[in-house]
C-alpha cells in the first residue's frame, strides 16, 4: 500500500499519539496486542493522525481508506476510538463513512459505541428528514443491547414522524430491534399496528416486511388494512410489492373459502373442470350453494393483475404464485404468458422460473401447452437450464405433441453435452411410459441408440430400456438378444448390471442365450464391478432354478468365487443364495419357494417427475427451489371450510368510497390525482378533503373524517404521557354521546360511554364510531368529565368555522419538512386551549406536535 | 433479508464484502467455491446453494460472482433480481462493471450499497434517486471536490423518494429538449438441418433517451398495437391507459431507460432474414473433414444485413481447421474448439462463404453430432415484426421537443442445427 511510506514519515513526529493509540488498542482489543501486527499498527497510526487532524479533507481521506479496508475484509477495529470521535462531523460524507464504520464494528466495541449515541439522539431531532432517517438507521443498526430502550423510543417517535421516509426507516428499525431483543415483541407489534395504518405507499412495503418478520401470525392486524393494501399495491415500490403479495396470499388462504371446485384438484384437465360444473352443485351442500367469491378476494385478484406486466421478475413471480394459490383455476391461465416472458432474462432468473413452471406443469398441463416451443433447448443453454427445460417438456408431452417432441429429443440425444444427452434418454423413457401410443416407437428409438458410439448414451439407454421392458410383459426376445451382445463391448457397470438383470428375469424366453451369458460372466467375474457381481449371482440363481441341467456347475463355480470375494455384501449374498437354492439336508422350508422368491412378478418402476413432491411448498419461495423447508418458511394454510367473518375488514374509509363510487365516479378521479400528486402526505389530505366534498351532508361527512383521524392518532399515542391527548379522545366520545342522546348524558361515567358505543355501532350512521369509542375506552379512563364537556362545547363551535380552509394550508405544510411552524404549538402548557387542539387534531397534526413536545421535554 | 454480499472474481478471490446485519464470516463462501468446482463452468454454478446455516444466492455477470448470503426464507427471485439491479447500478455509475473499476471506486460502491439496502431490505434502487444521494464520480467532479472540499454525498432527501414519480427528479433543465426512442427487436430462432424453422419468436424492447425540461407527460401510440402480445413496462407507464386505449402514457425518467419490452404474438409468422447453407461432413476413414458454410439474405425487405458473425462450437475431435473465407476474418481456437467468423455486411449478389477442411484426431471415431451454428446480425431501420410508432405527443410543458425514433432488428438466440 502506498500508505506505508507515509507512515514512516509520520512516526517521528507523532510519538505522543502513538502512545495514546497503543493504550487504546490494548484496552479494547486484546487481539491487537499481538506483536505480529506491528507494521499494521504503524500504518493505522497514520490513519489515526489523519482522523485527529482538523482538516476535513484529511479526515475524509482517512475514512475512505478505512472503508476500503472494511470492504476488503481487513480488520480495522482498533481505529474505533479515533473514528467514533468524528461521528458529529459537519461534513456529511465523513459522517456517512463514520456511520458505515460504526455499523460494522459497534457490535464488537459496545462500550465505545455508546459515546456516539447522544449524537444520534440529537440527529433524530434534526429538521432534515434525511438526517433523521439516517440517524435512526445507524442507531438501530449498531446492535448494542444496552441501548434497546433508546431504540424503542426512537422507533416510536419516528413512526409518528411527518416524513414518510423516516417512517419507512422506522419500519426497518422494527426488524432490527426485534432481532436484537425479541423481548420487545409486544411493544413492536404496537408500532407495527400503527404503521400498518399508514397510507403512504413508501411505508407499506417496509411495514409488511416487519410484520412478516416479527408477528406473521397476527393476521388480525391485517384485516382493517387489507383493502387499503390491495388498493395501494400498484403504487408501492416493487420490492414492497413482492413482500405484500406474499403476505396477502397467506392472508387470503386463511380468510376466504376455496374458489376451486371439489374434485378439481385431482384432475388437471381444464375440460373436465368445466364438465363437472353440474355435479358440483349437489356436492357443495353445506357451503353457500353456488360459490360466490368474496368481493375482497376478487379485489386482491383484480388489483394484482396489472403487476404481471412489471419489469421486476420477482414481482411477476409473486403475482404468478398468488394466482396459482388463490385464484379460481380457470383464471390462473393468464400467468403463463408472463412467466414465459421471464425466460428471456438472465440465467439465474430462468433457473428459478423454470423450476416453478416445472411444478405447475405437473398439475396443470394445459397452462403451458401453447408455449411448448419456448422450452426447446438451445445448445448454448447452461446444463441446469437444459435439464429443467427437458423436465417441463416431459410434463407437457401428450398424445398430440409427442411426435414433434420425440423428433426434438432426437437432436438432443446427439448433443455434445453428454450429461444432457443422458437426461434426454431418461426423458424419452418417461414419455414412453406415460403415453402408451408411443411406447413402441420410443423403444425402437432407444434400441437404435444402443449402437451409439458414446458409452454414457448407450448405458443410459440400456437402463431405460430395462425399465420399459419391465413394464411390458410382451415378448421382446430380439431386444434382449441384442442387449446380450452388448455385454461384450459395454463397460459401464450400471448398464451391464441392467442387462444381466433383464436376461435373468427373462431367462425362460431366451433359453439359449442365458446360459451362455452366464458362462461368459463366470469367466470375467473377478474383474467385474460389485454391482455387476451381484447381478451375476442373481442371474446364476435364476438359471439354476429354471435350467439347472445346463447351469448347475456354472452357478456353483460362481458361488464359490463369490464366497471368497473381498466385498462382504457379495459374500453375504452368496451365502444367502447358496442356502436358498442348493438343496441340502439343513435347508429350511424356504428353499421350496426359491423359485417364487426369485422369479416373482416384479412391479414396474414408476418413472416420476422429480418435481412431483415440491407442490406442498408455496411457489416462488426458497423452500420450493431447494425442496427443503427453509428457516422461517411460513406454511400456506389450507382453505377454511367456512369463511371467517368478512366484516372484520370493513373500514370506514372504504365504506365511504363504496358509497360515492356509483354516485359520480369520484373514485376514478381521485385515483388519477393520486398517481401524480406531489407527495403522499398531500394525497392523504386531498383524499380526506375530497371525501368531505363528495359527502352530501357536509357536517356529518366532516365528522366522519375527523373521527377517522382521531382514531388513528389515538392509537398512535397509546402511552401518551400528556393527558390532553386522551382528553381529546374523551371529548370526542363525549360529543358523540351528546349527539346520540340529545346532549344529555355526557356527564355520566365510563359505562355510559360503553353503552353509547354499543348503540352507536348498531347504528349505521358511521362505522368509525366503533373505532374511536373503543379507543377512548381503553385510554381515557382517568379523565375528568368537566374538561370533556368544555371541550365538547368548544368543538361544536369550531367545527363550523375554520376547518375547510385550514385543511389546504396543512397539506402544503406537510410537504415541507416539518419544523418551525408548529413549534409554538408544542409549548408544554397543560391548559392549551382546547379549540386550538381540536383544530390541530382534525388536521392530522397531533402526531407532529407530540414529536415536538418530546423534543422539549 | 439479504445478510451480506460478497463479490468474487473468476480466480476465486473475495475482493469486496458488505454486511447489512451482523458480520457473516467469509468462510461461508467455501461452500460456494465447492459448488463452483463441481460445476466446472461458471455458467453452471447453481444460483441457489444451501449451506448448514445460510443460503447463498448468486448471480454471475461481467466475470464476477455476486453472492448474497441470506438466513431465512425469502423469494429467491427477489434476491436475484436485486443483485442484478446492483450490477446495473454499478454499470450506470462507472460505465463498466469490472473488478478493477469496483476496487478503484470502493468508497462510492460502499456508499451506494449502504443506500440500496437497509437491514437487508431494498431502500432505494431507482438509479436517479441514488444519483442524487451519491453522485457518480466524474473527473471534473473529483477535481472540483478536491479544490472546494465539497462532497459526493447529497445532504437532502432526493425529491423522487417521496413523490409518486420516484423515477424522475424535479427541476430538470435542458437547453436542447430531445426524446429519442429506439425500437429494437431480436429474433430468437432454431432452424433445423434442412433450413426449416423449428421455433422463431420476436422479442422487442423500446429503449428511450429522454432529455426534457420540467415534468413532461408523454404519450406514444402505435400504428399496430395488436402486434404486442405480452408487454412489461417501466413503472412510469400508466397501465390503465394501455389496457383501455393501447396507448403508452407516461412521465419519463430523466435520461436512458427501458420504456417497454414486448413479445410479438406467436401466431404471427416470423420472417427469417437470413439463410445458412452448410455442408459439414466427417468421414470415418480419413482424418479430414469437409466444412463449408454460406450465409445469405432471405426476407430482408430490401435492407442490408450487417454485423454478421458466425460462431460454432466444434466437436472435441477436431484438431484444427484450415479455412478460407470469401470475406471477413475467421479464427479457430484449438483449445476451446470455438470457430468464429466475422463476416461483416452481406452482399446479396455475392453471399459470403467459408470453406475448407478440418483435421480430426487420428484414429478417433467421427463425432456423432454436427456442430450448431450461432448467428449474430443486425438490420438497421427495420422492425421485423412490422411494429410502427404512430406518434409521440407531449403534454404539460410548453416547449417543442425534438423527437426521434429508430428501428433495428438483431439476432437474439439464433441457432442453426446442422
Amino acid at each position: 500500500m502506498s500508505s506505508n511510506s507515509f507512515s514512516y514519515n509520520e512516526q517521528s513526529g507523532g510519538g505522543e499519539a502513538t502512545e495514546l493509540g497503543q493504550e487504546a488498542t490494548s484496552t479494547i482489543s486484546p487481539s491487537g496486542a499481538f506483536g505480529l501486527f506491528s507494521s499494521d499498527l504503524k500504518k493505522n497510526e497514520d490513519l489515526k493522525q489523519m482522523l485527529e487532524s482538523n482538516k476535513d479533507s484529511a479526515k475524509l481521506d482517512a475514512m475512505k481508506r478505512i472503508v476500503g479496508m472494511i470492504a476488503k475484509g481487513k480488520n480495522a477495529s482498533e481505529l474505533f476510538p479515533a473514528v467514533v470521535k468524528n461521528v458529529a462531523s459537519k461534513n456529511i460524507e465523513i459522517k456517512k463513512l463514520v456511520y458505515v464504520y460504526l455499523v460494522r464494528y459497534a457490535e464488537e466495541q459496545q462500550d465505545l459505541a455508546l459515546l456516539s449515541i447522544s449524537t444520534f439522539q440529537r440527529a433524530l431531532k434534526d429538521p432534515n428528514q434525511l438526517i433523521r432517517a439516517s440517524a435512526l438507521r445507524v442507531l438501530s443498526s449498531i446492535r448494542v443491547p444496552i441501548i434497546v430502550p433508546i431504540m424503542m423510543l426512537a422507533i416510536k417517535e419516528a413512526s409518528a414522524d411527518l416524513s414518510p421516509y423516516v417512517r419507512k426507516n422506522a419500519a426497518h428499525a422494527i426488524q432490527k430491534l426485534y432481532s436484537l431483543d425479541p423481548e420487545q415483541k409486544e411493544m413492536l407489534i404496537e408500532v407495527i399496528e400503527k404503521l400498518l395504518k399508514d397510507k403512504s405507499t413508501l411505508v407499506a412495503g417496509s411495514v409488511v416486511m416487519a410484520f412478516e418478520e416479527v408477528c406473521p401470525d397476527r393476521i388480525d392486524l391485517i384485516h382493517k388494512n387489507y383493502r387499503k393494501l390491495c388498493n395501494l399495491l400498484v403504487d408501492v415500490e416493487e420490492w414492497g410489492q413482492v413482500v405484500i403479495i406474499h403476505m396477502l396470499t397467506r392472508y387470503a388462504r386463511t380468510q376466504f373459502v376455496s374458489p376451486w371446485k371439489e374434485g378439481d384438484e385431482l384432475e388437471d384437465n381444464e375440460k373436465n373442470f368445466y364438465e363437472s360444473d353440474d355435479d358440483q352443485k349437489e356436492k357443495t351442500d353445506k357451503r353457500k350453494k353456488p360459490y360466490t367469491m368474496d368481493p375482497d378476494h376478487r379485489l386482491l385478484i383484480r388489483n394484482t393483475k396489472p403487476l404481471l406486466q412489471s419489469r421486476n421478475a420477482a414481482v411477476v413471480m409473486a403475482v404468478a404464485q398468488l394466482y396459482w394459490h388463490i385464484s379460481p383455476k380457470s383464471e390462473a391461465g393468464i400467468i403463463s404468458k408472463s412467466l414465459v416472458r421471464l425466460l428471456r432474462s438472465n440465467r439465474e432468473v430462468q433457473y428459478i422460473v423454470l423450476q416453478n413452471i416445472a411444478t405447475m406443469s405437473i398439475q396443470r398441463k394445459g397452462m403451458f401447452e401453447p408455449y411448448l416451443k419456448s422450452f426447446y433447448v438451445r445448445s448454448t443453454d447452461p446444463t441446469m437450464i437444459k435439464t429443467l427445460k427437458l423436465e417441463i417438456l416431459t410434463n407437457l408431452a401428450n398424445e398430440a405433441n409427442i411426435s414433434t417432441l420425440l423428433r426434438e429429443f432426437q437432436t438432443y440425444v446427439k448433443s455434445q453435452d453428454k450429461q444432457f444427452a443422458a437426461a434426454t434418454i431418461q426423458t424419452i423413457g418417461r414419455c414412453a411410459t406415460n403415453i402408451v401410443e408411443v411406447t413402441d416407437t420410443c423403444l425402437n428409438g432407444l434400441v437404435c441408440l444402443l449402437s451409439n458410439r458414446d458409452e454414457i448414451v448407450v448405458a443410459e439407454s440400456v437402463v431405460v430400456i430395462k425399465k420399459l421392458l419391465q413394464m411390458q410383459p410382451v415378448q421382446h426376445g430380439e431386444i434382449i438378444k441384442h442387449m446380450a451382445k452388448l455385454l461384450d463391448s459395454i463397460t459401464v457397470p450400471v448398464a451391464r448390471a441392467s442387462i444381466l438383470w433383464l436376461i435373468g428375469e427373462n431367462c425362460e424366453r431366451v433359453p439359449k442365450i442365458a446360459p451362455d451369458v452366464l458362462r461368459k460372466m463366470a469367466k470375467s467375474f473377478t474383474s467385474e464391478d460389485d454391482l455387476v457381481k451381484l447381478q451375476i449371482l442373481n442371474l446364476g440363481a435364476k438359471l439354476y432354478l429354471t435350467n439347472s441341467k445346463q447351469t448347475k456347475l456354472l452357478t456353483q463355480y460362481i458361488l464359490n468365487l463369490g464366497k471368497y470375494d473381498q466385498n462382504y455384501d457379495i459374500r453375504d449374498r452368496t451365502r444367502f443364495i447358496r442356502q436358498l437354492i442348493v438343496p441340502n439336508e439343513k435347508s429350511g422350508a424356504l428353499s421350496k419357494y426359491a423359485k417364487k422368491i426369485f422369479l416373482a412378478q416384479k412391479p414396474a418402476p414408476l418413472l416420476e417427475s422429480p418435481f412431483k413432491d415440491r407442490d406442498h411448498f408455496q411457489l416462488g419461495t426458497l423452500s420450493h427451489t431447494l425442496n427443503i423447508k427453509a428457516t422461517g418458511y411460513l406454511e400456506l394454510s389450507n382453505w377454511p371450510e367456512v369463511a371467517p367473518d368478512p366484516s372484520v375488514r370493513n373500514v370506514e374509509v372504504i365504506e365511504l368510497a363504496k358509497e360515492w363510487t356509483p354516485a359520480g365516479k369520484a373514485k376514478q378521479e381521485n385515483s388519477a390525482k393520486k398517481f401524480y400528486s406531489e407527495s403522499e402526505e398531500e394525497e392523504d389530505s386531498s383524499d380526506s378533503s375530497s371525501d368531505s366534498e363528495s359527502e352530501s351532508g357536509s357536517e356529518s361527512g366532516e365528522e366522519g373524517d375527523s373521527n377517522e383521524d382521531s382514531s388513528e392518532d389515538s392509537s398512535s399515542e397509546q402511552d401518551s404521557e400528556s393527558g390532553r391527548e386522551s382528553g381529546l379522545e374523551n371529548k370526542r366520545t363525549a360529543k358523540r354521546n351528546s349527539k346520540a342522546k340529545g346532549k344529555s348524558g355526557s356527564e355520566d361515567e365510563e359505562k355510559e360511554n360503553e353503552k353509547s358505543k354499543t348503540s352507536d355501532s348498531s347504528n349505521a350512521e358511521s362505522s368509525s364510531i366503533e373505532d374511536s369509542s373503543s379507543d377512548s375506552e381503553s385510554e381515557s379512563e382517568s379523565e375528568s368529565e368537566s374538561e370533556s364537556r368544555k371541550v365538547t362545547q368548544e368543538k361544536e363551535k369550531k367545527t363550523k368555522q375554520g376547518r375547510t380552509p385550514l385543511t389546504k394550508d396543512v397539506s402544503l405544510l406537510d410537504l415541507d419538512d416539518f419544523n418551525p411552524v408548529s413549534t409554538p404549538v408544542a409549548l408544554p402548557i397543560p391548559a392549551l386551549s382546547p379549540s386550538l387542539m381540536a383544530d390541530l387534531e382534525g388536521l392530522n397534526l397531533s402526531t407532529s406536535s407530540s414529536v415536538i413536545s418530546e423534543n422539549v421535554y | 433479508m439479504i445478510h451480506s454480499l460478497f463479490l468474487i472474481n473468476s480466480s476465486g478471490d473475495i475482493f469486496l464484502e458488505k454486511h447489512w446485519k451482523s458480520v457473516v464470516s467469509r468462510s461461508v463462501c467455501d461452500y460456494f467455491f465447492e459448488a463452483q468446482e463441481r460445476a466446472t463452468e461458471a455458467e453452471n454454478v447453481p444460483p441457489v446453494i444451501p449451506t448448514p446455516h445460510h443460503y447463498l444466492l448468486s448471480v454471475y455477470r461481467h466475470k464476477i460472482f455476486f453472492v448474497a448470503v441470506i438466513q431465512t426464507e425469502v423469494p429467491p427471485l427477489f434476491v436475484i433480481e436485486f443483485l442484478h439491479r446492483v450490477v446495473d447500478t454499478f454499470q450506470d455509475y462507472f460505465g463498466v462493471c469490472s473488478e478493477p473499476v469496483i476496487k478503484d471506486n470502493v468508497v462510492v460502491v460502499y456508499e451506494v450499497l449502504e443506500e440500496m439496502l437497509d437491514n437487508g431490505f431494498p431502500l432505494a434502487t431507482e438509479s436517479n434517486i441514488l444519483k442524487e444521494l451519491i453522485k457518480p464520480p466524474t473527473i471534473l467532479r473529483t477535481v472540483v471536490n478536491t479544490i472546494t472540499g465539497s462532497t459526493n454525498v447529497g445532504d437532502q432527501l432526493p425529491t423522487g423518494q417521496l413523490s409518486v414519480v420516484p423515477w424522475r427528479r424535479t427541476g430538470v433543465k435542458y437547453t436542447n429538449n430531445e426524446a429519442y426512442f429506439d425500437v429494437i427487436e431480436e429474433i430468437d430462432a432454431i432452424i433445423d438441418k434442412s433450413g426449416s424453422t423449428i421455433t422463431a419468436e420476436i422479442q422487442g424492447v423500446i429503449d428511450a433517451c429522454v432529455k426534457l425540461t420540467g415534468m413532461p407527460d408523454l404519450t406514444l401510440s402505435f400504428m399496430n398495437p395488436r402486434l404486442l402480445d405480452d408487454v412489461s413496462f417501466h413503472p412510469c407507464v400508466r397501465f390503465k391507459r394501455w389496457e383501455s386505449e393501447r396507448i403508452l402514457s407516461f412521465i419519463p425518467p430523466d435520461g436512458n431507460f427501458r420504456l417497454l419490452s414486448y413479445h410479438v404474438s406467436a401466431q404471427n409468422l416470423v420472417a427469417i432474414p437470413v439463410y445458412v447453407k452448410h455442408n459439414i461432413s466427417f468421414r470415418d476413414s480419413s482424418s479430414l473433414g469437409r466444412f463449408e458454410i454460406t450465409v445469405g439474405p432471405k426476407q430482408t425487405m430490401g435492407k442490408t444485413i450487417e454485423g454478421v458473425t458466425v460462431t460454432s462450437q466444434m466437436p472435441k475431435g477436431v484438431l484444427n481447421m484450415s479455412l478460407t473465407p470469401s470475406q471477413g476474418t475467421h479464427t479457430f481456437d484449438p483449445v476451446t474448439k470455438m470457430l468464429s467468423w466475422d463476416v461483416g455486411k452481406i452482399n446479396p449478389q455475392k453471399p459470403p462463404n467459408l470453406k475448407g477442411t478440418m483435421s480430426l484426431q487420428a484414429g478417433a471415431s467421427k463425432p456423432d453430432e454436427n456442430p450448431t451454428i450461432n448467428l449474430q446480425f443486425k438490420i438497421q431501420q427495420l422492425a421485423i415484426s412490422g411494429l410502427k410508432v404512430n406518434r409521440l405527443d407531449m403534454y404539460g410543458e410548453k416547449y417543442k421537443p425534438f423527437k426521434g425514433i429508430k428501428y433495428m432488428t438483431k439476432a437474439g438466440k439464433f441457432q442453426v442445427r446442422t
